[in-house]
């Protein structure tokens, strides 16, 4: 089915960057128009979702050339539950942001840059086309490289070029794929493309699913090349590493889910390599975790561990495994970005955020210590978090394939993110506070009330998502038969209707 | 002409890939912008052989070189610009703090190894770091 409201989650951010760059000069108006268009795409995405989930598929062609030639916007529900997760996410870092008052989030170019950054985000669920997921992509880590490095502090910069560097050698990677595609099959429209690839030679068809893994698993942070992410996200101001953490990674976890089944046909998926991968990253991220003794370092390695499970459920390829995936990375935005800002305002509270030197937080700021101690449990996988409901699915899922390795690997790497998570609850909020004392004395509120308020908003949602884990699951399992057979996908984009 | 433009690509990536692994800001970023090229040259032969200017009217349509690739390439060529540019800054930055262009060592990496030659004091190492904050010896592995 068409509808003009397919474009609108791109172009909305789009058209308000342009409008905070003229407005510039004067900051109230800026996070007006950033707070406006954050919002209206919230509404927006939503109203996608449920037309997506009554019709399987929404889309539209741009300039209205029909799908093979034209550029094609689908939003069908996988697309959808991403697009309604990433623009609350970052409507409510965007009010965190507001609240900080820190020299990075008073800069004239916070404002417009983070909206190209929801824009690019927006692109890469939306778009039917694997030449324009580049350029997403490209929009969105510009403008991530900007946000990172905006402070031009020492360690920003050395982590930025780390992180930029990496970003564009995947970058040339991903044009060297859409060359070679382009070369065998004479088109670069993802439907289009899951028609042709089938008559492709096997090894073909293989050297493409691979080059595409190592493409976006560069992007997620996927093992063995998730090395550039504890290093550079650390470094940049709080609700900008919360938006990271909880958004940039997972858009590379939605291109290679897109990707592997759409374009491949079942038997050149490569899902025992996926699982192996997933199963190292697991072990890699919280190994690199309980070693850290920086709490943003820490958390950073724990996203890659949770890569690992995301991968580990969409490498069985059932029904079952890419549902549980869809269920958990929703759940997985909504925890690290819960995590980061709790993060953020323990960095804020302290002025810095090494675990050995910042403690006594429950008693200084016992808001904070709540707002920790829902989504830490969630990252763990305990009941009745939603994280317990995600690893569940992903569990149930790799029992049902009788991929016994993998599931003993995942629940042991629970056991130890559980492990590193009373590590820092022991030392942030039990515990004396060493060297650093409380920067804002007898203020136990936990820091500037908008910072709180965004913070409790992510802690609501989540709570809110384990109250209706089960239709979310309902949809969820919808979305992952639709990625288990794409032919309704196909047939809406290149059929005209 | 296919088989040159190969060739040439290749060695724009073989150089690039080099010029990357050094230690150095300045070539890494001309790394960069090699590997750039070399993908754009796959880009455009990617669209098969040269024909006429795909123009309505001019000809034959079987005779016409296929455009796509073109446009694809003119976006990623304006995208690697961009970007360059960006990393020169970055670079120009990194030279006003250090007065150097290398890439420095990561804190937190010599820290953690740090840590396994003095277990306890890591106040000490801290101290350490705040008199040399960039180590250029480059020996440290990553």
């Amino acid at each position: 089915m068409n509808s003009a409201l397919v474009p609108l989650p791109i172009v909305v951010p789009l058209f308000a960057a342009a409008l905070t760059v003229i407005f510039g000069r004067s900051l109230l108006a800026q996070r007006v128009i950033a707070l406006g268009a954050l919002s209206s795409t919230v509404a927006v995405s939503v109203a996608l979702l449920v037309q997506a989930d009554r019709d399987d598929v929404v889309k539209m062609d741009a300039g209205g050339w029909a799908a093979p030639l034209g550029i094609t916007y689908v939003v069908d529900r996988l697309s959808g539950m991403m697009l309604v997760t990433s623009s609350l996410m970052l409507l409510i870092v965007l009010i965190y942001a507001i609240g900080q008052r820190g020299v990075e989030d008073r800069h004239v170019g916070f404002e417009p840059i983070y909206l190209v950054l929801a824009a690019g985000v927006s692109a890469s669920f939306i778009t039917g086309d694997m030449f324009n997921l580049f350029v997403a992509f490209e929009m969105m880590l510009a403008a991530s490289y900007v946000l990172l490095t905006l402070g031009g502090r020492r360690d920003q910069i050395r982590s930025g070029m780390t992180y930029v560097v990496i970003s564009l050698v995947a970058s040339a990677l991903f044009i060297t794929a859409l060359a070679l595609l382009y070369a065998s099959t004479g088109t670069v429209n993802m439907a289009d493309l899951a028609e042709r690839i089938p008559a492709l030679s096997p090894n073909v068809r293989t050297g493409f699913s691979l080059l595409l893994i190592l493409v976006f698993g560069i992007k997620a942070g996927l093992f063995p090349l998730f090395f550039w992410l504890p290093d550079s996200y650390p470094t940049a101001p709080g609700p900008v590493t919360a938006i990271f953490a909880g958004l940039l990674t997972k858009v590379g976890v939605y291109a290679i889910i897109r990707t592997q089944t759409l374009l491949f046909p079942p038997e050149s998926q490569q899902g025992t390599a996926l699982l192996i991968m997933g199963g190292l990253t697991m072990v890699v991220g919280v190994l690199g975790a309980l070693a850290q003794d920086d709490l943003k370092r820490l958390l950073s390695f724990h996203i890659v561990g949770q890569i690992g499970y995301m991968i580990f459920g969409l490498g069985l390829f059932t029904v079952a495994g890419i549902s549980a995936v869809v269920f958990y990375i929703v759940q997985t935005i909504l925890v690290k970005t819960n995590l980061f800002l709790v993060a953020g305002l323990i960095d804020r509270h302290f002025g810095t955020s090494r675990i050995s030197r910042v403690g006594g937080v429950v008693r200084s700021a016992p808001i904070i210590a709540c707002f920790f101690a829902v989504p830490a449990l969630s990252l763990a996988g305990l009941p009745p978090s939603s994280g317990f409901a995600g690893k569940f699915a992903l569990l149930d899922a790799g029992v049902e394939s009788t991929q016994w390795v993998i599931v003993s690997v995942a629940l042991v790497v629970s056991l130890l993110t559980l492990f590193s998570m009373t590590k820092i609850w022991a030392g942030v909020f039990w515990g004396d506070a060493e060297s650093a004392t409380a920067r804002d004395e007898g203020r136990t509120n936990g820091g500037p009330s908008l910072m709180v308020l965004a913070t409790g908003l992510t802690v609501a949602l989540s709570i809110a998502f384990v109250v209706f884990a089960g239709p979310v699951y309902e949809l969820a399992e919808r979305a992952g038969n639709d990625l288990a057979d794409p032919t309704a996908y196909i047939d809406a984009v290149l059929g005209g209707g | 002409m296919s088989v040159m433009l190969a060739f040439t690509a290749a060695v724009l990536f073989g150089l690039g890939t080099w010029l990357l692994l050094q230690r150095r800001l300045t070539r890494i970023i001309i790394g960069i912008s090699l590997i750039g090229h070399g993908t754009n040259i796959l880009l455009i032969t990617s669209g098969g052989g040269g024909g006429i200017p795909p123009v309505i009217g001019k000809g034959d349509p079987a005779d016409f070189s296929d455009p796509l690739p073109q446009a694809l390439a003119l976006t990623a060529i304006v995208i690697t610009f961009g970007v360059t540019a960006f990393l020169l800054a970055m670079a120009y930055r990194s030279w006003q703090l250090t007065h150097d262009d290398v890439v420095a060592d990561d804190l937190e990496d010599r820290l953690i190894t740090a840590q396994q030659r003095v277990d306890s004091d890591v106040a000490d190492v801290e101290a350490a770091e705040q008199g040399h904050p960039t180590d250029s010896a480059g020996d440290d592995e990553r």
